[in-house]
């Protein structure tokens, strides 16, 4: 696989959740190290989108290949994909029973087959790249939503993956700490690993995206950069929805 | 909007498809293979010991009494009819209990909750008390306080006026039937619908002016109103066929038998037990908020209780208060152990004299099952309309 | 009014001007507020007063404790006669087990309840529990059984009593969980076939009285037998237990995996954990303390349950009292060994209860929201 060639691409992709149909020919081509923006009116199927990725939701039409594989019904490939994509949720989705350090060594242990020691050593570095180290005795439930959040971020990196997905991280969380959130998703954009976030928080999506995409009814309407998408809109849908957004 | 398109399957192990297809069918053929052994099994064994089977002895005299029973029944009569007077049994307990059980648990649950340090703390111990002993225990020692503790019946007591109580069980007056109570029935009916229909004039009422005629009330006077005229245009039929004290006996009258007793009221008090808790916690469930808003409103008390309280504790209690309905009706299967001629107690004879386990069992389990299932059926449906529904 | 030159002066707290502490506010509150409560009080106070006089008199200061049958038929209804119990213990709590060798299921009924306490305190959660309880449940038996070590055999028909219980109920509960486990998993199960057994059982087993399931069990299961063996009475009614009980547990651990949060597996798979690692270590740990309050209900009922056993022949806690009562010199008395076994049901259970709140409480520390 020569470097120009996409790490994520779709073509033709199609959805359905029964007769409904989510996603509608969906054509992408994301490149290495790219980082996009996706964002659209709730149930536009942008959450969807990123869900195929790491076969969190099933295609049903249309090829998929991310990092050089195919998804598919192929149990193997599955889990080479999940293993080189990292993703955050909006409910976070910690888990409540285990401390942050062992969040962080769950999977690298029992996955990436990494001895106990060595896992605790990566994860604590994970915890100073988000700035938290100093809570990894402490269980989830017991820090505050953006300090969660930072530490679902630090767990997906435990897994060194090429790319990252973000399905609305910030929404969740009380506005004071949603600047400490994306400053560590602007981090992390500056070391190279491929990004793909939906999310409303265009401020962001201004000083990080490298393109930004616009979905409404399951369809791409619009792509562009930052700059071209928020100033010049091309399509009367990007502009009502802009509008909305934008207002306050 | 097309359509989705088919299924691709593709035969290889690491196919998610594909494994999930063999896991089933393995687990199939597993059971089937299991169940194969054990009838292979039952059957070489039935063979050997001369047991025969099929449902023919049904139709068979039964050759055995039953105790007591609301159809007439005499050791001539089938098996089939023997199990039929088990099930009129087991479900003459289970209704009466269910009534008796409903009204207890729902006062002592509202006691729980009552400012009254002493009234709360009363309630509480019977919870505690009847929760933690088994039912089975309980009903050998009312078992034993109806039969042994009581008078026998040459010195029955008689707490009122032709009621008399005693070791052979309760005696009390029963009107005798004439025709002309087909007119009180008539009258009866008559005043359900009559109470609906002013029901539903007042609703209209209601919604037309805003103002609330009494519901309650009149519709009560309706009801009595029209069922005695109906005893009145049938010439007022006023006999009852009451219990007379001979020396040796006490004559007339319906009755019940100790062992019907023991089981009605073991199930109640022990049933009515959870039917508390289950009715505490759905009070306690309704966010206290609702309260404030209600007062916010400006609703009063009953209202309140009516409109906002009752309907949403309702969904929380139904559901559980079912499933103890149905807890009630298959721990009436326990009367097997005092003596009374339930559904089960019958099929354990049948299945001694007959030595058709698996017959018996079966129609047993069938019978319970049915029960069951029109249970949850009703509940689903209940659910399904009274469920809050949510995005 | 300008306040800029009113300098702020904190105010001390006080205290309230009216006492809403000590004992007489409490009494007026909980007692005699309103003319509702108050009608209340006075109604209770007075059932308490035309009640207790009589059964205290009863119960303790007419009553007869020494094992003296002549002494106790003089009493004629107006004392208890709590001899019977001195009389009768030994064959309540041990039903026909050979007197002389009653010290054994003594024993192994203190080593169960007390593997059973350690069980249940925190800090015992060990990887010794394991081995712990094989070797508890191995000695349990040989105990009982005997045939080595210089003990006398003694049949299962024989056993009874209190240990009996015990047995039962332990017995059926440690093996009835993980099928449970298994089959709540099972409903929960996208393949359609897997799904339907597991329906089948739950709902057919939940559907039948535990009488009729103990009368399959005593009746059906020798049938089920290769043509020339037997199958223990004891291990027939156990069987019964156990899947009367896993049914029940099925449908409390899927009410756990329902409540689980979608998003906790959906973040295990994104980790790449497949569906076993996922199960164990992310969704059972949470959905089963989730439903810890329904958990300890199950098992509280099935410990009552074991007394249906008497029904088919097998002399516990209940039969044995039944049997002890067979005898015509006590057969008056029969009410006071009633009692003494409904108290030593209530102790357990109220203690199994008191536990369960207890571990509720416990196990949720670490997930209580700040």
């Amino acid at each position: 696989m020569s470097t120009d060639d996409p790490i994520i691409e779709f073509a033709g992709v199609n959805k359905w959740f029964g007769e409904f149909h989510v996603l509608r020919d969906i054509n992408l081509r994301v490149a290495k190290g790219e980082r996009i923006v996706i964002c659209g009116p709730s149930g536009s199927g942008k959450s969807t989108l990123i869900r195929c990725i790491n076969r969190l939701e099933e295609h049903q039409q249309g090829r998929l290949v991310v990092d050089g594989t195919e998804l598919s019904d192929d149990l193997k490939a599955i889990d080479a994909i999940r293993r080189s994509v990292g993703m955050v949720f909006q409910q976070f989705n910690l888990f409540p029973h285990l401390t942050v350090l062992q969040n962080l060594t769950l999977a690298p242990m029992w996955v990436g087959r990494v001895p106990k020691k060595l896992a605790e050593e990566r994860a604590m570095q994970q915890l100073q790249r988000v700035r938290i180290a100093e809570q990894a005795g402490k269980y989830p439930l017991q820090l505050s939503g953006g300090q969660q959040q930072r530490v679902a971020i630090a767990r997906a990196l435990c897994l060194t993956p090429k790319i990252m997905l973000f399905d609305e991280p910030t929404s969740a969380l009380d506005p004071e700490m949603i600047n400490e959130v994306l400053d560590v998703m602007i981090e992390l954009a500056g070391l190279g690993i491929t990004m793909l976030c939906v999310t409303h928080e265009m401020g962001f999506a201004r000083s990080v995206a490298d393109r930004v995409i616009f979905m409404d009814h399951g369809q791409i309407v619009e792509e562009n950069t930052p700059d071209e998408f928020f100033n010049h809109p091309k399509n009367e849908r990007t502009r009502d929805f802009l509008s909305k957004i934008l207002a306050h | 909007m097309a359509a989705p398109p088919p299924k691709v399957r593709r035969w290889s192990w690491r196919s998610q498809a594909f494994r999930g297809l063999v896991y089933q069918i393995v687990a199939l053929l597993l059971v089937l293979a299991a169940g194969a052994y054990l009838l292979h099994n039952t059957l070489e064994n039935m063979r050997v010991r001369g047991i025969k089977s099929g449902f023919d002895f049904i139709t068979q005299p039964a050759g055995f009494s039953i105790g007591e029973s609301i159809i007439p029944f005499d050791s001539a009569d089938s098996y089939g009819k023997a199990f039929a007077v088990g099930l009129s049994n087991t479900l003459r307990v289970a209704v009466v209990g269910i009534v008796l059980a409903t009204l207890l648990g729902t006062l002592i649950g509202v006691g729980r909750l009552s400012r009254n340090f002493l009234l709360r703390t009363l309630c509480g111990a019977y919870v505690e008390f009847f929760r933690n002993v088994p039912l089975l225990l309980q009903l050998f020692i009312w078992y034993f306080i109806l039969t042994e503790t009581l008078p026998p019946i040459e010195e029955a007591l008689r707490p009122l006026a032709g009621v008399y109580f005693s070791k052979n069980g309760l005696q009390f007056p029963i009107p005798l039937w004439a025709g002309a109570h087909g007119f009180t029935l008539a009258g009866l009916a008559l005043g359900c619908l009559g109470a609906w229909v002013w029901s539903r004039l007042r609703r209209r009422h209601f919604d037309a002016t805003g103002i609330a005629r009494p519901l309650f009330l009149p519709g009560l006077a309706i009801l009595l109103g029209m069922t005695v005229l109906g005893w009145l245009a049938g010439g007022s039929p006023a006999e009852l066929d009451i219990p007379e004290k001979t020396t040796l006996n006490v004559v007339g009258g319906g009755s019940v038998t100790p062992e019907y007793l023991t089981v009605l009221i073991g199930l109640t008090i022990y049933t009515a037990s959870y039917i508390a808790e289950i009715v505490r916690g759905g009070i306690q469930a309704v966010a206290y908020g609702q309260h404030e808003a209600s007062a916010a409103l400006g609703l009063s008390r009953g209202m309140e209780m009516r409109l906002v309280l009752l309907p949403q504790a309702l969904r929380v209690i139904i559901p559980p208060v079912t499933s103890q309905y149905l807890n009630l009706t298959k721990n009436s299967s326990l009367a097997v152990a005092v003596g009374y001629p339930d559904l089960v107690s019958i099929s354990n004879t049948s299945l001694n004299q007959t030595g058709r386990a698996i017959e018996c069992i079966a129609i047993i389990m069938a019978c319970y099952l049915t029960l069951s299932l029109l249970t949850s059926w009703f509940m689903n449906a209940y659910n399904r309309r009274a469920l809050i529904k949510e995005r | 009014m300008t306040s800029s030159d009113a300098a702020f002066v904190p105010v001390a707290s006080r205290p309230p001007p009216m006492q809403v502490r000590g004992v007489l506010p409490w009494i007026r509150r909980n007692l005699f507020d309103g003319w509702a409560n108050t009608l209340a009080t006075l109604v209770v106070l007075g059932l308490l007063v035309w009640a207790l006089p009589p059964v205290i008199r009863w119960g303790l200061v007419n009553a007869v404790f020494g094992a003296d049958n002549v002494a106790c038929r003089a009493l004629a209804e107006s004392g208890a006669c709590w001899g019977v119990v001195a009389e009768k213990y030994r064959l309540i709590l041990f039903g026909r087990y050979p007197y002389a060798e009653q010290w054994r299921p003594l024993l192994a009924s203190l080593l169960m309840v007390s593997a059973i306490a350690a069980s249940c305190y925190r800090p015992f959660w060990r990887a010794w529990l394991m081995p712990l309880w094989v070797v508890v449940l191995a000695t349990f038996f040989m105990l009982m059984f005997g045939g080595r070590f210089g003990l006398a055999p003694v049949e299962t028909s024989s056993w009874g009593g209190l240990p009996l219980t015990v047995l039962l109920s332990t017995v059926s509960l440690v093996v009835a969980f993980p099928l449970a486990v298994l089959v709540a998993l099972g409903r929960q199960s996208r393949l359609p076939g897997i799904r339907t057994i597991c329906v089948l059982y739950v709902e057919l087993i939940r559907g039948v009285p535990l009488i009729s399931v103990l009368f399959m069990a005593s009746f059906m299961f020798p049938l089920f037998m290769p043509q020339g063996t037997t199958i223990d009475v004891l291990l027939r009614v156990l069987l019964g237990m156990t899947l009367f009980t896993a049914a029940y547990l099925a449908e409390v651990v899927r009410g756990g995996l329902q409540a689980l949060p979608k998003g906790q597996v959906e973040a295990a798979q994104s980790l790449g954990l497949g569906y076993w690692q996922t199960t164990l270590m992310i969704v059972l740990p949470q959905a089963l303390r989730l439903v810890v309050p329904a958990i300890m209900n199950t098992f509280i009922g099935a410990f009552k349950d074991t007394s249906l056993v008497t029904i088919v022949s097998l002399y516990d806690l209940t039969g044995a009292l039944q049997l002890a009562m067979g005898d015509a010199n006590w057969r008056k008395f029969f009410f006071e060994g009633q009692l003494f076994v409904a108290a030593i049901y209530f102790v357990f259970c109220y203690a199994m209860s008191r536990y369960s709140r207890w571990i509720e409480r416990h196990l949720n520390t670490g997930t209580r929201r700040m």
